[in-house]
């Protein structure tokens, strides 16, 4: 049961305002995505909903309360974070970050949720078995290739077992098999446990074909919210990013899937954005 | 790489069995670390017991025994062991397990295995207060090491103001950033520092400068019970503090990020590592002076040897460097250099500088 | 009209951009103007150097001892006493500044120093060695010692660094340049702590100054001086195509390996004769560049020449406060340099320069 919703929120970096006055709500039990062209803002708003940035202005909310003056470890419980450059410390095993998932469950002087160490063990296991890195456990977390390693900090957020998970960019650097592993593993996540999930993802047709919510930003502002249908149509890519397209039913799964056209290769060739400046 | 095997559903009733192939692992790790401090407990002997001076193990019970009764002292060894090699030893041991702990918080901290508080100025901020006390002030003794406190201190201050501010970048890389910053700021304020020390050495008798020339090496000459005290008292304070903070250290070692998406307030829990960490440094250094590379070499080489990174593991390897440093100072050397007894910075700075190279070289590689 | 043709026409139909510095060969224009106004600054520090110290001189008393020397006048005298003095500063400023220069652009790192990345170091393990082995005590007697240290040194420091997978990072170069430099410093402070006379010698030394200095030390280093200046000076494009990476450079059609042998080369000479002149003297390699990069822009062709010139400034800048600040006593340059450097390089760490990793 966890609501994630900002209002009239406002983030800026030094003195440089990236969003303002935003409001929207991941709707929970969903998978909602969250696109746009570069720097246009989606990164700074899942790092706002994340707790990674206080807001200059605005309020973020997990279920109606203000995250921002909930103890940290508390929010961490309920609200999980996989951010886009990961860094795993030398030497250090599968399982053992995996377990390090658990520390917001965890402490010296806080009263330990009823079963303790088990409890923590179980949620790993759980984890990697879901993530299909069981096998791993014992091998250096550098040693693995970037799918597996992109696994194994699934299953560390797995193993955090919050009921909402933001994912900022985890398909980058993937080749295509390990994105369409990734988008699966996190959709299972979703349609079994429930957990409400928000992504950043660059690939609109992979955003499109997995998500049940998309959110469109472009500077800083959401322009379009919805599901993939009514959301991903030519306007919208034209708007947001500045391209000139085609939308069709994708003829696996029925999503919209986007083709570009741009100077070659197409029978109607058009001008891209960049043309139009001169 | 999928097999069949990781198809089949996993019996989650049954509490989690380590896979056979890490268990041995974990049980080798533990036993080097039992081998450490078995180490630390024989050089800790050898200190006391060998040496230029020897002491049998049953006239050691009867000297100590003597001591905390008050009975009859043996003349010449009671002295030597209880005010000299006794102590020598413990400070040695204090200010090991000091340096080797401050220096392995900063290099997991900093995320880079060569990062310490020698490297990056807070050692010359120590030297730079306590040679200007001892030059322009003539001070001797305790004036010289709360001197060298307070600069560690002033240092290690303004070189976490400057990382802090200055331009920001965006997400995670700002927690790298202001480590690089940090970094090079030390290095930079090092350099200053240094010229400081030449400068004020010039300006001084050569008795004085030979004197300040020992201090700056780092020395367990003039180590007493006193100082012994003092610096134990500090470790009894900052040593549960390392404790305390070594859960948010582990996680941190993850990313700023990804540490703050576990409940870590970042921003708090650096800084008080950063506290503790200096203020071990510190202590260990109005102690002894900066004794060379301790704090540097104790957590890459606990961690070559324990195979994992590992705080005890650091502050035992400090105090193995300290102790078998000092042995050579005060035993070995004299009998090659006609009965000077070097400073025992001498020796892990000689020592200490191929060694170095070699961390150099292999960890630069191994980013390869 | 096809979408070729349109492109191709309205690029031609684009207006020219503002500055018209025709590639390859740098424009005339403001930045000469600076230049000599560099030139004039120099010329003024050297007056100053010539007539500033515990016993001040007009500017007509020094005319006159450079014009129409009188070996009876005290005056005169103090002038060239200080005429030995002033050329050692000029050389090895302009020695430091050049090196500093060309080892942040070969370097690719902006904080790179000889008294940062462990040459100093090497110098003065060298020195003491030559005292305590050889007996050594005169100026003259260190120099070919600091050279090589300081030679060795440097390869030492460029090698390390580069090692791995991103080659010498600023941090990689400023660590294991400072890793160097405390291994070093140990190694020297054995010999130190077991022999006082040795100490009692180098600590003078090591402080970094032009003072005391004669043309017995200045002329055997000159040779080295104008070869290192030579091969640094030539390397101006080459050092620009360096900036911008290894690969691009070699898509430019640059030999990155040889041109960079031969610039690291240049710069040993140059550190190495400086280092034996001066001692080790920190922070001017460093700042000075920087100082060019806001006026010159990042163009080496200019920053080279601009480093020439006004690196010396500074070291004799400095080396003159030096001598009226603490009187009847000197501070010497070395000192004055890293109190002034000191600030100016945190600055530049808090702006962000150089912290690209």
């Amino acid at each position: 049961m966890a609501t994630l919703q900002t209002s009239g929120l406002k983030l800026k970096y030094d003195q440089r305002t990236v969003i303002e006055g935003l409001s929207a709500e991941i709707p929970e039990g969903k998978v909602t995505m969250i696109v746009g062209a570069n720097a246009c803002g989606k990164s700074t708003l899942l790092r706002g909903l994340a707790r990674l940035l206080k807001p200059a202005a605005g309020t973020v909310t997990l279920d109606g309360r203000d995250i921002h003056r909930r103890p940290a470890r508390e929010v961490a419980r309920t609200l999980g974070l996989l951010p886009q450059h990961p860094t795993a410390p030398d030497g250090i095993t599968v399982r053992d970050l995996v377990g390090r998932g658990r520390y917001p469950h965890q402490g010296f002087f806080r009263s330990r949720p009823a079963g303790g160490p088990a409890q923590d063990e179980r949620a790993v296991q759980q984890a990697m078995a879901a993530t299909e890195t069981l096998e791993l456990a014992g091998r250096n977390v550098d040693e693995l290739s970037g799918g597996q390693r992109q696994r194994v900090w699934i299953a560390m957020a797995l193993a955090q077992e919050t009921d909402v998970l933001l994912l900022d960019e985890p398909t980058t650097y993937l080749d295509l098999t390990h994105q369409v592993e990734v988008l699966d593993l996190i959709t299972d996540l979703n349609r079994r446990r429930g957990t409400t999930v928000a992504i950043v993802l660059h690939d609109l047709n992979l955003a499109a074909r997995y998500a049940d919510h998309i959110i469109a930003m472009k500077s800083g502002q959401i322009v379009a919210e919805g599901t993939a249908r009514t959301v991903v149509t030519e306007a919208m890519v034209r708007d947001v990013f500045g391209l000139e397209s085609r939308v069709l039913p994708d003829p696996v799964s029925g999503a919209p899937l986007i083709i570009p056209l741009g100077r070659h290769h197409s029978d109607s060739p058009q001008t891209t954005t960049l043309e139009l400046v001169q | 790489m999928r097999t069949a095997d990781t198809k089949t559903p996993v019996d989650l009733s049954l509490p989690v069995a380590k896979t056979p192939a890490e268990r041995p692992k974990l049980i080798a790790q533990h036993r080097r670390t039992a081998v450490l401090a078995l180490a630390v407990v024989a050089l800790f002997a050898a200190s006391v017991l060998l040496g230029s001076y020897t002491v049998t193990i049953p006239d050691f019970f009867r000297i100590l025994g003597a001591h905390l009764t008050d009975g009859e002292k043996i003349p010449g060894a009671s002295f030597i062991v209880m005010e000299h090699k006794l102590p020598r030893a413990v400070v040695g041991t204090l200010i090991g397990a000091a340096f080797g702990l401050s220096g392995a918080l900063f290099q997991t901290m900093l995320r880079n295995p060569l990062a310490s508080p020698d490297v990056i100025g807070i050692s010359y901020g120590a030297s730079a207060a306590a040679v200007t006390a001892i030059v322009v002030f003539g001070a001797t003794g305790a004036a010289v090491s709360g001197a060298a406190f307070a600069g560690a201190l002033g240092v290690a201050t303004l070189i976490y103001a400057i990382s802090r501010s200055g331009s920001l970048g965006s997400g995670g890389q700002r927690g790298d950033a202001a480590g690089s910053r940090l970094i090079l700021a030390g290095v930079g304020i090092a350099a200053a520092l240094h010229a400081v020390v030449s400068f004020l050495l010039t300006r001084t008798d050569i008795r004085t400068a030979a004197d300040v020339l020992i201090w700056l090496n780092g020395s367990l000459n003039s180590a007493n019970w006193d100082r012994a005290g003092v610096l134990g008292i500090a470790l009894l304070v900052l040593v549960p503090a390392v404790a305390l903070l070594s859960g948010p250290l582990r996680i941190l070692e993850l990313g700023d990020d990804t540490a703050a998406g576990l409940g870590v307030r970042v921003g708090a829990a650096r800084l008080a590592i950063v506290i503790t960490a200096v203020g071990l440094a510190a202590a260990a250094t109005a102690a002894a002076g900066p004794v060379a590379f301790v704090a540097f070499l104790a957590g890459p080489i606990a961690r070559r040897f324990i195979r994992k990174a590992s705080l005890p593991a650091a502050a035992l390897t400090g105090v193995l460097i300290v102790l078998s440093a000092d042995y050579v100072a005060a035993n070995v050397a004299p009998l090659l250099l006609d009965g000077t007894v070097l400073p025992v910075g001498v020796i892990t700075g000689a020592l200490g500088a191929p060694f170095l190279l070699w961390l150099l070289v292999t960890s630069n590689r191994k980013d390869a | 009209m096809s979408p070729l043709t349109t492109t191709a026409a309205s690029a031609a139909a684009r207006p020219a951009p503002e500055s018209a510095t025709a590639p390859g060969a740098p424009g005339l224009g403001p930045l000469a103007l600076w230049l000599l106004a560099a030139v004039v600054v120099l010329a003024l520090v050297t007056a100053a150097s010539l007539a500033v110290g515990a016993r001040g001189l007009a500017p007509e008393t020094v005319w006159q001892a450079l014009t129409r020397f009188d070996p009876a006048n005290g005056d005169h005298a103090v002038v060239h006493a200080r005429i030995p003095r002033t050329v050692l500063g000029l050389l090895a400023g302009g020695a430091l500044g050049l090196a500093g220069a060309a080892m942040q652009g070969v370097a690719r790192n902006p904080l790179a120093d000889p008294g940062i990345i462990g040459i100093n170091a090497g110098a003065a393990l060298a020195v003491v060695t030559g005292i305590y082995v050889f007996g050594l005590s005169s100026l003259t007697g260190y120099i070919w010692f600091a050279f090589i240290g300081a030679a060795a040194a440097a390869v030492l420091v460029y090698l390390v660094a580069s090692l791995g997978r991103d080659g010498a990072t600023p941090v990689k170069l400023a660590l294991a340049g400072a890793a160097l430099s405390a291994g070093l410093f140990s190694l020297m402070n054995v010999i130190l702590v077991s022999s006082r006379d040795t100490l009692d010698r180098f600590r003078f030394w090591q402080v970094g100054g032009i003072a005391g200095r004669d043309w017995s030390v200045i002329l055997p280093a000159l040779p080295f001086l104008l070869v290192g200046a030579g091969l640094v000076l030539a390397t101006g494009r080459i050092l620009n195509n360096l900036a911008l990476g290894d690969d691009i450079a070699r898509g430019l059609g640059q030999r990155v390996g040889l041109t960079r042998g031969i610039t690291a080369l240049g710069i040993v000479l140059l550190c190495g004769s400086a280092t034996a002149l001066a001692g080790p003297i920190g922070f001017v390699g460093l700042i000075i560049p920087h100082a060019v990069r806001f006026l010159a822009g990042p163009d080496y062709r200019w920053i080279l020449p601009f480093s020439l010139i006004l690196a010396p400034a500074l070291l004799l800048a400095a080396d003159v406060i030096g001598r009226v600040i603490l009187l009847p006593g000197e501070v010497p340059a070395g000192i004055m340099t890293a109190l002034v450097g000191a600030p100016v390089f945190v600055w530049l760490v808090r702006r962000g320069k150089g912290a690209g990793l």
